[in-house]
């Protein structure tokens, strides 16, 4: 196309609006209708979408929560589970008698003990540093079998329970005195196996 | 050491001096001795015979009869006079006719010359109140590369010289074996060539086989302690009996070596057993009935067992038929006593038992005879335990707290006197072996 004829319809349209251009003002042309109704459905609709997309965050974020307070949840159960398995129980001098004070440890230790039948423990059996090394490994040893004793009467298979004494050989605590030796008269519960996870104990 | 020596020696030889120019020798014989055996000494005034060493010349010489005198003095049976070069008592025997009159007034009853040879010592036994030479004797010694071995051989000489004195042979050619750090140590009597023989990994409760080739004692494993048998020499160490577990604790030997005698628990109460040294089936000794019994004794007969019980409620020393019957308490105690003896020894003479008792708030050592149950009291400074006699059933080993660290300390019981075995960290239960090295 050459250039005189692109030009011509510019031309055309110029002197159209100079001829045109009127020296009174002529009517507008009607607006066009304003539909108020599309507009707000059209808002309705972004407001909603926007509205599910925050609920949909919300609600992963609330499941993310969740899921981190059941882990830490079960962190803490399993944290307390083995606790309550692992807790010592303390003798006075020269008795192997469990105490009522060491009932209340080992009572804790058989529910979970029996909802996990592949637990198995091993406990042993320490004395302070009074009276002779040799007897006192005869002491820790009774100590030992007492409190395997009390478990296997409640119902914990024998075999799950191994028992073994260190007499003076390993004490908890040094010094000769009453406060370093109560610490020592001990039977001490070690997880052997199974104790990877611990199922909470079955309610009564 | 020496200056020890002189200053009692020159004290006793000038005591000895005097009374012998103040008044005729009061003639006391030596009625320690045994026939055939005796060499006839006299000496005046109370007391022990003054035995002067001389110094052997040669390599080795010095250490050998530095040796030979504290085995003298540590038999506590002899006074050991100083000699020095140049000395009255060396100028004395100078000559070819000693001069026994100087010697007796010095206060030496018998003087021992020794002399370096090819193979060994040559031995004088001077016998001043007979005016005689009443021994000499070519003694081998082990060749001085084999330190630990040639130190041996020189107390088994040293050993035969008491004998010629006193009547008695001696305990120089010993050792004993203790617990140190968690492992099992073993000493010379004199306390030299002290070293570790067990591997690291708790063991307790050394015994020794009574020929003095094998010892027997507790180790830790991961499901209970286990007693082991093992060669002085060497080797690996043999577990007895393998168990699955329990507590296997306290061997002793029988007298015969045939038999080890240790504690057994599994769940209720110890027993004492006994298995064939070489391995095989346990043979119930006590029956406890749950009750704690360990630390077994054999008499030297080797038919009765004396042992630690709690059959009373607490712990107390029981003798037992080596068959498990007849078994009867051997410490008297009274109902409501606070007491606790355990850890018993029967002497080698079959005349007493030596265990230790809680004394306020300590252990002491004591000794009860089996003739007439009275009780000695051995210790009373620190806190003394288990005690294990010497072959000569007069000198025993214990462990004491006298000096601070618990240590091994050897104890006369006849004099009292007690002189410290081991240095450097915590010691304790001590054994003391047979005769390791017997001249013939």
């Amino acid at each position: 196309m050459n250039r005189s004829l692109r030009l011509a319809p510019l031309l055309v349209l110029t002197a159209a609006a100079l001829t045109a251009c009127p020296r009174r003002p002529a009517a507008t042309p009607p607006a066009p209708t304003v539909n108020q109704d599309s507009i707000d459905a059209a808002n309705r609709a972004r407001d909603s979408l926007a509205a599910l997309d925050r609920a949909r965050q919300d609600s992963l974020a609330a499941l993310d929560r969740a899921r981190q307070d059941s882990i830490a949840n079960a962190q803490r159960l399993l944290g307390e589970a083995r606790n309550a398995i692992t807790a010592a129980v303390y003798f006075d001098y020269d008795r192997s008698e469990i105490s009522d004070e060491a009932r209340g440890i080992l009572d804790a230790k058989v529910p979970l003990l029996s909802a996990n039948p592949g637990l198995r423990i091993r406990v042993a059996g320490h004395t302070d540093s009074r009276g002779s090394d040799e007897y006192n490994l005869a002491l820790g040893q009774r100590r030992a079998a007492a409190a395997k004793r009390y478990l296997t009467q409640r119902g914990i298979a024998d075999a799950r329970v191994d028992v073994i004494s260190y007499g003076e050989e390993s004490p908890a605590a040094q010094g000769e005195e009453e406060s370093a030796w109560s610490q020592n008269r001990r039977a001490e519960f070690e997880i052997v196996a199974g104790g990877e996870s611990i199922a909470p104990a079955a309610r009564p | 050491m020496i200056a020890y020596f002189s200053s009692r020696g020159a004290r006793a030889a000038a005591l000895l001096a005097l009374a012998a120019l103040a008044a005729a020798p009061a003639g006391a014989q030596d009625t320690t001795s045994r026939p055939g055996v005796r060499i006839g000494l006299t000496y005046g005034g109370a007391g022990k015979p003054g035995v002067a060493v001389l110094s052997a010349t040669g390599i080795g010489g010095d250490s050998m009869t530095a040796i030979i005198r504290r085995d003298l003095d540590y038999g506590d049976r002899v006074t050991i006079v100083d000699v020095s070069a140049g000395d009255a008592v060396a100028a004395a025997l100078d000559a070819r006719a000693p001069n026994y009159a100087l010697l007796a007034r010095l206060g030496v009853a018998a003087v021992v010359r020794p002399t370096l040879t090819a193979t060994g010592v040559h031995v004088a036994l001077y016998d001043v109140g007979g005016s005689k030479v009443a021994q000499v004797r070519d003694f081998p010694l082990t060749p001085p590369g084999l330190a630990p071995d040639w130190r041996l051989s020189v107390h088994a000489v040293a050993d035969v010289v008491e004998e010629w004195i006193t009547g008695t042979r001696g305990i120089a050619a010993t050792r004993v074996l203790f617990v140190r750090d968690g492992r099992v140590h073993v000493v010379d009597s004199d306390g030299a060539n002290e070293r570790a023989v067990s591997e690291r990994g708790p063991a307790l409760s050394p015994a020794w086989h009574p020929r003095g080739h094998l010892v027997a004692y507790s180790t830790f494993g991961p499901r209970g302690t286990e007693v082991v048998v093992r060669d002085v020499a060497g080797g690996a160490p043999r577990t007895l009996r393998a168990t699955p577990g329990g507590l296997n604790i306290t061997p002793d030997f029988s007298p015969d070596g045939a038999e080890v005698v240790y504690a057994h628990a599994e769940e209720s109460g110890a027993d004492l057993v006994a298995v064939p040294v070489d391995g095989g089936p346990a043979r119930r000794v006590t029956v406890g009935r749950g009750t704690d019994n360990v630390s077994p004794s054999f008499s030297p007969d080797g038919r009765r067992i004396a042992f630690t019980s709690g059959r009373p409620g607490h712990p107390e020393v029981y003798i037992t038929d080596a068959d498990g019957t007849n078994a009867e308490l051997l410490t008297p105690y009274s109902f409501g006593d606070q007491s606790y003896r355990s850890n018993p020894d029967w002497s080698p003479d079959g005349r007493v038992i030596a265990f230790q008792s809680q004394l306020a708030g300590r252990f002491q050592v004591m000794t009860i005879s089996l003739r007439d149950r009275s009780v000695k009291q051995l210790t009373n400074e620190g806190s003394n335990e288990d005690p294990a006699w010497a072959p000569d059933s007069r000198h025993l080993v214990l462990a004491s707290t006298r000096g601070g660290v618990k240590q091994l300390w050897v104890l006369d019981a006849e004099s009292g006197r007690a002189r410290q075995l081991t240095r450097g960290p915590a010691s304790r239960m001590p054994a003391w072996s047979p005769l390791l090295h017997r001249m013939p």
